[in-house]
Protein backbone atom coordinates (compact mmCIF):
# COMPACT_ATOMS: atom_id res chain seq x y z
CA UNK A 1 0.00 0.00 0.00
CA UNK A 2 2.54 2.60 0.75
CA UNK A 3 4.68 1.63 -2.34
CA UNK A 4 1.49 2.34 -4.43
CA UNK A 5 1.02 5.37 -2.42
CA UNK A 6 4.87 6.59 -3.44
CA UNK A 7 4.45 5.84 -6.99
CA UNK A 8 1.29 7.38 -7.06
CA UNK A 9 2.72 10.89 -5.85
CA UNK A 10 6.13 10.10 -7.51
CA UNK A 11 3.67 9.99 -10.91
CA UNK A 12 1.82 13.37 -10.00
CA UNK A 13 4.51 15.06 -9.09
CA UNK A 14 5.68 14.30 -12.94
CA UNK A 15 2.73 15.05 -14.52
CA UNK A 16 2.34 18.93 -12.36
CA UNK A 17 6.17 19.39 -13.49
CA UNK A 18 5.99 18.50 -17.20
CA UNK A 19 2.63 20.74 -16.82
CA UNK A 20 0.03 18.12 -18.11
CA UNK A 21 -2.57 18.58 -15.91
CA UNK A 22 -4.19 21.64 -13.96
CA UNK A 23 -6.09 19.95 -11.14
CA UNK A 24 -5.30 16.28 -9.59
CA UNK A 25 -8.29 14.45 -8.04
CA UNK A 26 -7.38 11.25 -5.68
CA UNK A 27 -7.95 10.81 -1.60
CA UNK A 28 -6.67 12.25 1.44
CA UNK A 29 -6.46 11.45 4.81
CA UNK A 30 -10.34 11.57 6.32
CA UNK A 31 -10.88 13.05 9.75
CA UNK A 32 -11.09 9.94 11.65
CA UNK A 33 -9.38 6.25 11.19
CA UNK A 34 -10.75 4.35 8.54
CA UNK A 35 -11.82 7.24 5.90
CA UNK A 36 -10.27 8.68 3.29
CA UNK A 37 -11.85 11.59 2.19
CA UNK A 38 -11.68 12.80 -2.05
CA UNK A 39 -9.33 15.74 -2.42
CA UNK A 40 -8.34 18.42 -5.25
CA UNK A 41 -4.74 19.05 -5.76
CA UNK A 42 -4.23 22.31 -7.84
CA UNK A 43 -0.75 22.80 -6.39
CA UNK A 44 2.15 20.59 -6.43
CA UNK A 45 3.18 21.46 -2.95
CA UNK A 46 -0.21 19.41 -1.89
CA UNK A 47 0.75 16.47 -3.21
CA UNK A 48 1.53 14.99 0.40
CA UNK A 49 -1.46 15.12 1.56
CA UNK A 50 -2.45 12.14 -0.91
CA UNK A 51 -2.94 8.63 0.40
CA UNK A 52 -3.77 5.07 -0.72
CA UNK A 53 -5.31 2.96 1.44
CA UNK A 54 -7.98 0.13 1.85
CA UNK A 55 -10.86 2.83 2.77
CA UNK A 56 -10.72 4.90 -0.62
CA UNK A 57 -13.90 3.66 -1.79
CA UNK A 58 -15.31 6.44 -3.09
CA UNK A 59 -15.94 6.80 -6.86
CA UNK A 60 -14.16 10.01 -8.01
CA UNK A 61 -15.46 9.90 -11.58
CA UNK A 62 -18.55 11.83 -10.17
CA UNK A 63 -16.36 14.94 -10.04
CA UNK A 64 -15.52 14.61 -13.64
CA UNK A 65 -18.76 16.45 -15.61
CA UNK A 66 -19.10 19.89 -13.65
CA UNK A 67 -15.84 20.35 -15.37
CA UNK A 68 -17.26 20.10 -17.95
CA UNK A 69 -20.43 21.56 -18.12
CA UNK A 70 -21.73 22.44 -21.92
CA UNK A 71 -21.30 26.60 -20.65
CA UNK A 72 -18.01 26.22 -20.17
CA UNK A 73 -17.40 24.35 -23.18
CA UNK A 74 -17.77 27.88 -25.37
CA UNK A 75 -15.08 28.05 -28.19
CA UNK A 76 -11.95 28.75 -27.17
CA UNK A 77 -12.32 28.09 -23.62
CA UNK A 78 -9.88 26.78 -22.07
CA UNK A 79 -10.94 23.15 -20.28
CA UNK A 80 -8.90 22.12 -17.63
CA UNK A 81 -6.61 19.15 -17.87
CA UNK A 82 -7.42 16.75 -14.97
CA UNK A 83 -5.73 13.95 -13.58
CA UNK A 84 -7.51 11.20 -11.84
CA UNK A 85 -7.34 8.30 -9.72
CA UNK A 86 -9.24 5.12 -10.59
CA UNK A 87 -9.73 2.29 -9.36
CA UNK A 88 -11.49 -0.30 -11.76
CA UNK A 89 -15.10 0.92 -11.11
CA UNK A 90 -14.30 4.49 -11.49
CA UNK A 91 -12.69 3.62 -14.69
CA UNK A 92 -15.95 2.08 -15.79
CA UNK A 93 -17.66 5.16 -14.33
CA UNK A 94 -15.50 6.87 -17.06
CA UNK A 95 -15.69 5.07 -20.08
CA UNK A 96 -19.50 5.69 -19.48
CA UNK A 97 -19.51 9.54 -18.85
CA UNK A 98 -16.83 9.71 -22.65
CA UNK A 99 -19.59 7.47 -24.12
CA UNK A 100 -22.52 9.78 -23.31
CA UNK A 101 -20.09 13.03 -24.23
CA UNK A 102 -20.24 14.18 -20.93
CA UNK A 103 -16.63 14.35 -20.31
CA UNK A 104 -13.50 14.62 -23.12
CA UNK A 105 -11.21 11.69 -23.07
CA UNK A 106 -8.28 14.21 -24.18
CA UNK A 107 -8.56 16.58 -21.01
CA UNK A 108 -8.41 13.76 -18.67
CA UNK A 109 -5.25 11.45 -17.51
CA UNK A 110 -6.18 8.41 -15.78
CA UNK A 111 -3.96 7.07 -13.60
CA UNK A 112 -5.07 3.42 -12.91
CA UNK A 113 -4.48 1.14 -10.05
CA UNK A 114 -5.01 -2.41 -8.92
CA UNK A 115 -7.22 -2.62 -6.65
CA UNK A 116 -7.32 -5.13 -3.78
CA UNK A 117 -10.96 -4.30 -2.87
CA UNK A 118 -11.86 -1.57 -0.33
CA UNK A 119 -12.89 -2.29 3.26
CA UNK A 120 -16.99 -1.66 4.22
CA UNK A 121 -16.92 -0.36 7.78
CA UNK A 122 -19.83 -1.55 8.42
CA UNK A 123 -18.80 -5.11 8.20
CA UNK A 124 -16.04 -4.13 11.16
CA UNK A 125 -19.20 -3.48 13.36
CA UNK A 126 -20.35 -6.41 12.23
CA UNK A 127 -17.89 -8.54 13.56
CA UNK A 128 -18.23 -7.76 17.05
CA UNK A 129 -16.17 -4.64 17.39
CA UNK A 130 -17.85 -1.65 19.02
CA UNK A 131 -17.18 1.45 17.09
CA UNK A 132 -19.20 3.97 18.12
CA UNK A 133 -18.58 2.99 22.14
CA UNK A 134 -14.14 2.88 21.69
CA UNK A 135 -12.49 5.11 19.62
CA UNK A 136 -9.98 3.68 17.44
CA UNK A 137 -6.55 5.54 17.36
CA UNK A 138 -4.70 3.76 15.40
CA UNK A 139 -4.90 0.93 12.10
CA UNK A 140 -2.83 -0.66 10.29
CA UNK A 141 -2.42 -3.08 7.75
CA UNK A 142 -0.36 -6.28 7.23
CA UNK A 143 -0.49 -9.17 4.97
CA UNK A 144 -3.78 -9.37 4.52
CA UNK A 145 -4.40 -8.49 8.31
CA UNK A 146 -6.31 -4.84 9.34
CA UNK A 147 -4.75 -4.05 12.90
CA UNK A 148 -6.95 -1.91 15.01
CA UNK A 149 -6.02 -0.36 18.07
CA UNK A 150 -8.51 1.44 20.29
CA UNK A 151 -8.04 4.35 23.16
CA UNK A 152 -7.03 1.44 25.80
CA UNK A 153 -4.67 0.45 23.36
CA UNK A 154 -6.41 -2.75 23.00
CA UNK A 155 -5.37 -4.43 19.87
CA UNK A 156 -7.41 -6.46 17.39
CA UNK A 157 -7.06 -8.25 14.47
CA UNK A 158 -9.19 -9.21 12.02
CA UNK A 159 -9.14 -10.52 8.05
CA UNK A 160 -9.33 -7.84 5.19
CA UNK A 161 -10.75 -11.00 3.30
CA UNK A 162 -13.82 -10.72 5.12
CA UNK A 163 -13.92 -6.92 5.71
CA UNK A 164 -13.98 -6.28 2.03
CA UNK A 165 -17.45 -4.49 0.50
CA UNK A 166 -20.02 -6.79 -1.33
CA UNK A 167 -19.28 -5.24 -4.43
CA UNK A 168 -15.49 -5.89 -4.07
CA UNK A 169 -15.89 -9.86 -3.26
CA UNK A 170 -16.93 -10.39 -6.46
CA UNK A 171 -15.28 -7.55 -8.98
CA UNK A 172 -13.81 -9.08 -11.87
CA UNK A 173 -12.75 -5.72 -12.80
CA UNK A 174 -10.09 -5.04 -10.57
CA UNK A 175 -7.56 -3.63 -13.04
CA UNK A 176 -9.35 -0.01 -15.13
CA UNK A 177 -10.63 -0.57 -18.39
CA UNK A 178 -9.07 2.60 -19.70
CA UNK A 179 -6.16 4.33 -18.22
CA UNK A 180 -2.78 6.42 -19.14
CA UNK A 181 -0.76 4.95 -16.97
CA UNK A 182 -1.16 1.73 -14.62
CA UNK A 183 0.10 1.22 -11.49
CA UNK A 184 0.47 -2.17 -10.05
CA UNK A 185 0.86 -5.44 -11.80
CA UNK A 186 -1.70 -5.91 -14.79
CA UNK A 187 -3.72 -8.90 -13.71
CA UNK A 188 -7.24 -9.42 -14.05
CA UNK A 189 -9.22 -11.35 -11.38
CA UNK A 190 -10.06 -14.65 -12.94
CA UNK A 191 -12.30 -16.52 -10.97
CA UNK A 192 -15.22 -14.99 -10.56
CA UNK A 193 -17.74 -15.68 -7.72
CA UNK A 194 -21.10 -15.75 -9.49
CA UNK A 195 -22.17 -12.46 -9.07
CA UNK A 196 -25.87 -12.39 -9.40
CA UNK A 197 -26.34 -15.46 -7.45
CA UNK A 198 -28.07 -12.80 -4.98
CA UNK A 199 -30.92 -11.72 -7.53
CA UNK A 200 -31.72 -15.29 -8.62
CA UNK A 201 -32.40 -16.13 -5.01
CA UNK A 202 -34.31 -12.85 -4.94
CA UNK A 203 -36.06 -13.63 -8.01
CA UNK A 204 -37.38 -16.89 -6.83
CA UNK A 205 -39.10 -15.92 -4.08
CA UNK A 206 -43.06 -15.31 -4.30
CA UNK A 207 -44.40 -11.87 -6.02
CA UNK A 208 -45.50 -10.69 -2.33
CA UNK A 209 -42.59 -11.24 -0.18
CA UNK A 210 -40.67 -9.23 -2.90
CA UNK A 211 -43.23 -6.72 -2.97
CA UNK A 212 -42.75 -6.34 0.85
CA UNK A 213 -39.35 -6.44 0.51
CA UNK A 214 -39.32 -3.57 -1.95
CA UNK A 215 -41.85 -1.71 0.60
CA UNK A 216 -39.82 -2.51 3.68
CA UNK A 217 -36.70 -0.86 2.11
CA UNK A 218 -38.09 1.74 0.11
CA UNK A 219 -40.03 2.69 3.59
CA UNK A 220 -36.25 3.55 5.33
CA UNK A 221 -35.60 6.30 2.48
CA UNK A 222 -35.48 9.53 3.95
CA UNK A 223 -35.25 11.19 0.40
CA UNK A 224 -31.91 12.77 0.74
CA UNK A 225 -30.94 12.14 -2.63
CA UNK A 226 -27.47 10.67 -1.70
CA UNK A 227 -27.53 7.87 -3.77
CA UNK A 228 -27.94 10.06 -6.76
CA UNK A 229 -24.91 12.61 -5.75
CA UNK A 230 -22.88 9.96 -5.14
CA UNK A 231 -24.23 8.51 -8.25
CA UNK A 232 -21.08 9.42 -11.73
CA UNK A 233 -23.61 8.44 -13.76
CA UNK A 234 -26.39 11.05 -12.70
CA UNK A 235 -25.11 14.07 -14.24
CA UNK A 236 -28.73 15.62 -15.14
CA UNK A 237 -28.51 19.30 -14.46
CA UNK A 238 -32.14 18.87 -13.45
CA UNK A 239 -32.87 15.81 -12.09
CA UNK A 240 -37.08 14.18 -12.29
CA UNK A 241 -37.42 14.32 -8.96
CA UNK A 242 -36.88 17.67 -9.00
CA UNK A 243 -38.55 18.86 -11.73
CA UNK A 244 -41.48 20.70 -11.50
CA UNK A 245 -43.07 20.92 -15.31
CA UNK A 246 -44.08 17.28 -15.09
CA UNK A 247 -43.77 17.13 -11.54
CA UNK A 248 -43.33 13.39 -11.40
CA UNK A 249 -42.83 12.86 -7.69
CA UNK A 250 -44.48 14.79 -5.15
CA UNK A 251 -42.19 16.50 -2.14
CA UNK A 252 -43.40 14.14 0.58
CA UNK A 253 -42.79 11.59 2.41
CA UNK A 254 -45.68 9.51 0.91
CA UNK A 255 -44.09 5.85 0.29
CA UNK A 256 -45.77 6.01 -3.44
CA UNK A 257 -43.65 9.36 -4.21
CA UNK A 258 -40.48 7.54 -2.67
CA UNK A 259 -41.08 4.02 -4.52
CA UNK A 260 -41.32 6.47 -7.92
CA UNK A 261 -38.39 8.04 -6.84
CA UNK A 262 -36.29 4.74 -6.35
CA UNK A 263 -37.99 3.45 -9.55
CA UNK A 264 -37.56 6.03 -11.64
CA UNK A 265 -33.83 6.57 -10.16
CA UNK A 266 -32.55 3.01 -10.51
CA UNK A 267 -34.33 2.44 -14.48
CA UNK A 268 -32.45 5.56 -15.40
CA UNK A 269 -29.10 3.37 -14.76
CA UNK A 270 -30.58 0.72 -17.40
CA UNK A 271 -27.02 -0.38 -19.12
CA UNK A 272 -25.48 2.71 -17.29
CA UNK A 273 -24.81 1.49 -13.79
CA UNK A 274 -21.57 -0.37 -13.41
CA UNK A 275 -22.15 -1.52 -9.89
CA UNK A 276 -19.33 0.51 -8.24
CA UNK A 277 -20.95 0.42 -4.71
CA UNK A 278 -21.44 4.50 -4.42
CA UNK A 279 -25.37 4.51 -3.76
CA UNK A 280 -25.27 1.85 -1.07
CA UNK A 281 -22.31 3.41 0.58
CA UNK A 282 -24.02 7.03 0.40
CA UNK A 283 -27.15 5.92 1.55
CA UNK A 284 -27.63 7.14 5.34
CA UNK A 285 -30.32 4.71 6.06
CA UNK A 286 -28.89 1.45 4.51
CA UNK A 287 -31.15 0.74 2.16
CA UNK A 288 -31.02 -2.09 -0.03
CA UNK A 289 -30.27 -0.68 -3.28
CA UNK A 290 -27.88 -3.42 -4.86
CA UNK A 291 -30.35 -5.69 -4.74
CA UNK A 292 -32.74 -4.07 -7.29
CA UNK A 293 -29.96 -1.74 -9.06
CA UNK A 294 -27.79 -5.43 -10.20
CA UNK A 295 -31.45 -7.03 -11.14
CA UNK A 296 -31.19 -4.33 -14.35
CA UNK A 297 -27.26 -4.72 -14.62
CA UNK A 298 -28.29 -8.70 -15.34
CA UNK A 299 -31.50 -8.44 -17.56
CA UNK A 300 -29.26 -5.97 -19.64
CA UNK A 301 -26.40 -8.33 -20.00
CA UNK A 302 -29.03 -11.39 -20.57
CA UNK A 303 -31.35 -9.65 -22.88
CA UNK A 304 -28.57 -8.01 -25.01
CA UNK A 305 -25.85 -9.03 -24.20
CA UNK A 306 -24.14 -6.14 -23.19
CA UNK A 307 -22.03 -4.46 -20.31
CA UNK A 308 -21.68 -1.25 -19.18
CA UNK A 309 -18.15 0.74 -19.28
CA UNK A 310 -16.45 -1.74 -21.03
CA UNK A 311 -15.90 -0.64 -24.44
CA UNK A 312 -15.90 3.21 -25.57
CA UNK A 313 -17.40 1.52 -28.92
CA UNK A 314 -20.15 -0.08 -28.13
CA UNK A 315 -23.71 1.81 -28.95
CA UNK A 316 -25.66 1.68 -25.27
CA UNK A 317 -28.39 -0.92 -25.01
CA UNK A 318 -31.42 1.28 -25.02
CA UNK A 319 -30.38 3.98 -28.21
CA UNK A 320 -29.82 0.70 -30.21
CA UNK A 321 -31.33 -2.36 -30.87
CA UNK A 322 -31.36 -6.02 -32.98
CA UNK A 323 -34.82 -6.66 -35.12
CA UNK A 324 -34.43 -10.38 -33.19
CA UNK A 325 -34.50 -9.01 -29.92
CA UNK A 326 -36.45 -10.63 -27.07
CA UNK A 327 -40.37 -10.41 -27.23
CA UNK A 328 -42.21 -12.91 -25.40
CA UNK A 329 -43.28 -10.23 -23.12
CA UNK A 330 -46.02 -9.02 -25.91
CA UNK A 331 -49.47 -9.88 -25.32
CA UNK A 332 -50.96 -11.46 -28.03
CA UNK A 333 -55.14 -11.90 -28.25
CA UNK B 1 -66.48 2.34 -1.47
CA UNK B 2 -67.39 0.46 -4.51
CA UNK B 3 -69.16 -2.65 -4.68
CA UNK B 4 -66.14 -5.31 -5.72
CA UNK B 5 -69.15 -7.00 -7.45
CA UNK B 6 -69.78 -4.61 -9.79
CA UNK B 7 -66.31 -3.27 -10.08
CA UNK B 8 -64.44 -2.03 -13.31
CA UNK B 9 -61.30 -1.50 -14.03
CA UNK B 10 -59.49 1.38 -15.46
CA UNK B 11 -56.98 0.84 -18.27
CA UNK B 12 -55.01 3.50 -19.92
CA UNK B 13 -53.99 2.42 -23.17
CA UNK B 14 -51.31 4.50 -25.21
CA UNK B 15 -52.09 3.75 -28.74
CA UNK B 16 -49.14 5.08 -31.56
CA UNK B 17 -50.93 7.04 -33.66
CA UNK B 18 -50.12 5.62 -37.00
CA UNK B 19 -50.82 1.82 -36.22
CA UNK B 20 -52.73 1.16 -33.13
CA UNK B 21 -54.85 3.92 -33.02
CA UNK B 22 -55.94 3.31 -36.51
CA UNK B 23 -56.40 -0.10 -35.38
CA UNK B 24 -58.81 1.15 -32.64
CA UNK B 25 -60.37 3.52 -35.51
CA UNK B 26 -60.79 0.48 -37.60
CA UNK B 27 -62.25 -1.58 -34.60
CA UNK B 28 -64.60 1.28 -33.97
CA UNK B 29 -65.90 1.44 -37.77
CA UNK B 30 -66.12 -2.03 -38.44
CA UNK B 31 -68.79 -1.93 -34.88
CA UNK B 32 -66.62 -4.44 -33.32
CA UNK B 33 -67.77 -5.21 -29.45
CA UNK B 34 -65.09 -4.53 -27.16
CA UNK B 35 -64.49 -3.78 -23.38
CA UNK B 36 -65.28 -0.12 -22.35
CA UNK B 37 -62.75 -0.53 -19.90
CA UNK B 38 -59.96 1.66 -21.69
CA UNK B 39 -58.85 5.19 -21.65
CA UNK B 40 -56.96 5.98 -24.73
CA UNK B 41 -54.03 8.04 -25.06
CA UNK B 42 -52.73 8.62 -28.55
CA UNK B 43 -48.97 9.10 -28.63
CA UNK B 44 -46.78 9.69 -32.19
CA UNK B 45 -45.00 6.80 -31.66
CA UNK B 46 -44.67 3.39 -29.03
CA UNK B 47 -41.26 4.92 -28.68
CA UNK B 48 -42.66 8.11 -27.45
CA UNK B 49 -44.18 6.43 -24.46
CA UNK B 50 -41.61 7.33 -21.08
CA UNK B 51 -41.35 4.56 -18.67
CA UNK B 52 -42.49 7.46 -16.04
CA UNK B 53 -45.70 7.43 -18.20
CA UNK B 54 -46.55 3.62 -17.10
CA UNK B 55 -45.32 4.21 -13.14
CA UNK B 56 -47.36 7.47 -13.01
CA UNK B 57 -50.42 5.77 -13.88
CA UNK B 58 -50.30 3.14 -11.36
CA UNK B 59 -49.12 5.45 -8.94
CA UNK B 60 -52.79 7.47 -9.85
CA UNK B 61 -55.13 4.64 -9.21
CA UNK B 62 -55.34 3.15 -12.52
CA UNK B 63 -55.33 -0.67 -12.06
CA UNK B 64 -53.94 -1.59 -16.00
CA UNK B 65 -51.77 0.37 -18.72
CA UNK B 66 -51.50 -0.83 -22.34
CA UNK B 67 -48.76 0.34 -24.55
CA UNK B 68 -49.49 -1.04 -28.23
CA UNK B 69 -47.18 0.13 -31.27
CA UNK B 70 -47.00 -0.85 -35.20
CA UNK B 71 -45.59 -4.27 -35.56
CA UNK B 72 -42.14 -4.50 -35.60
CA UNK B 73 -40.57 -3.41 -39.02
CA UNK B 74 -43.77 -1.23 -39.84
CA UNK B 75 -43.24 1.70 -37.48
CA UNK B 76 -43.61 5.06 -39.12
CA UNK B 77 -40.66 6.08 -38.21
CA UNK B 78 -38.42 3.05 -38.61
CA UNK B 79 -37.43 2.11 -35.88
CA UNK B 80 -39.45 3.54 -32.69
CA UNK B 81 -41.03 0.71 -31.80
CA UNK B 82 -37.66 -1.54 -31.40
CA UNK B 83 -35.96 1.27 -29.56
CA UNK B 84 -39.36 0.94 -27.00
CA UNK B 85 -39.37 -2.91 -26.89
CA UNK B 86 -36.04 -2.59 -25.35
CA UNK B 87 -37.01 -0.45 -23.63
CA UNK B 88 -40.60 -2.28 -21.82
CA UNK B 89 -38.39 -5.59 -21.97
CA UNK B 90 -36.11 -4.06 -19.20
CA UNK B 91 -39.42 -2.21 -17.50
CA UNK B 92 -41.78 -5.39 -17.45
CA UNK B 93 -38.74 -7.68 -15.75
CA UNK B 94 -37.98 -5.24 -13.26
CA UNK B 95 -41.62 -4.02 -12.00
CA UNK B 96 -42.19 -7.95 -12.11
CA UNK B 97 -38.80 -8.09 -10.23
CA UNK B 98 -39.89 -5.64 -7.41
CA UNK B 99 -43.59 -7.31 -6.94
CA UNK B 100 -45.82 -5.54 -9.48
CA UNK B 101 -48.40 -8.19 -10.95
CA UNK B 102 -47.23 -8.70 -14.66
CA UNK B 103 -50.76 -8.63 -15.80
CA UNK B 104 -51.33 -4.99 -15.07
CA UNK B 105 -48.31 -3.38 -17.26
CA UNK B 106 -48.51 -4.83 -21.07
CA UNK B 107 -47.58 -4.16 -24.66
CA UNK B 108 -48.96 -5.15 -27.57
CA UNK B 109 -48.51 -4.50 -31.37
CA UNK B 110 -51.42 -3.45 -33.64
CA UNK B 111 -51.55 -2.74 -36.62
CA UNK B 112 -53.92 -0.42 -38.66
CA UNK B 113 -55.99 -3.21 -40.56
CA UNK B 114 -56.12 -5.02 -37.59
CA UNK B 115 -59.31 -3.97 -35.66
CA UNK B 116 -60.11 -7.50 -34.89
CA UNK B 117 -57.09 -8.15 -33.18
CA UNK B 118 -57.56 -4.87 -31.12
CA UNK B 119 -60.85 -6.03 -29.95
CA UNK B 120 -59.03 -9.02 -28.91
CA UNK B 121 -56.35 -7.51 -26.88
CA UNK B 122 -58.46 -5.22 -25.03
CA UNK B 123 -61.06 -7.93 -24.19
CA UNK B 124 -57.63 -10.06 -23.24
CA UNK B 125 -56.43 -7.20 -20.77
CA UNK B 126 -59.38 -6.13 -19.40
CA UNK B 127 -60.00 -9.93 -18.14
CA UNK B 128 -56.29 -9.99 -17.04
CA UNK B 129 -56.49 -6.92 -15.14
CA UNK B 130 -60.16 -8.08 -13.83
CA UNK B 131 -58.77 -11.02 -12.38
CA UNK B 132 -56.27 -8.90 -10.23
CA UNK B 133 -58.60 -6.92 -8.84
CA UNK B 134 -58.69 -2.71 -8.11
CA UNK B 135 -54.86 -1.95 -7.49
CA UNK B 136 -53.20 -1.43 -4.28
CA UNK B 137 -49.54 -1.20 -4.85
CA UNK B 138 -47.98 1.77 -5.97
CA UNK B 139 -51.19 3.86 -5.54
CA UNK B 140 -50.62 7.09 -3.31
CA UNK B 141 -53.05 7.17 -0.72
CA UNK B 142 -53.51 10.61 0.70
Amino acid sequence: MKEIEEKIKETIKKLFKENKIDIFIGYSEGTLPLRSTPCLITKPDDIEKLVWNSYCSNNLAVYLPRFFLPQQQKKDAKLPRIGILAKGCDSRSMVGLIKEHQIPRENIYIIGINCKGMIDIEKIQNTGFKMQEVEIVAVEEKGGKVLLEDEDNKKIELKKEELLADVCTSCQYNVPVIYDVLIGEEKRKTKEKERAAFIEEFEKKPLEERWKYFQEQVSKCIRCYACRQACPNCYCKECFAEQTKPKWIGVTDNISDIMFFHIGRIFHQAGRCVDCGACVRACPMGVDLRVFTYKLIKDVKEFFEYEAGISLEEAPPLATFKSDDRQEFITEP
Amino acid sequence: MENINNWEPKIVAFLCNWCSYAGADLAGVSRIQYPSNIRVIRVPCSGRVDPFYIIKALQNGIDGVLVSGCHPGDCHYISGNLIARRKFALLKSFLEYIGIEPGRVQFSWVSAAEGDRFAQIIEKVTREVKELGPINKMVKKI
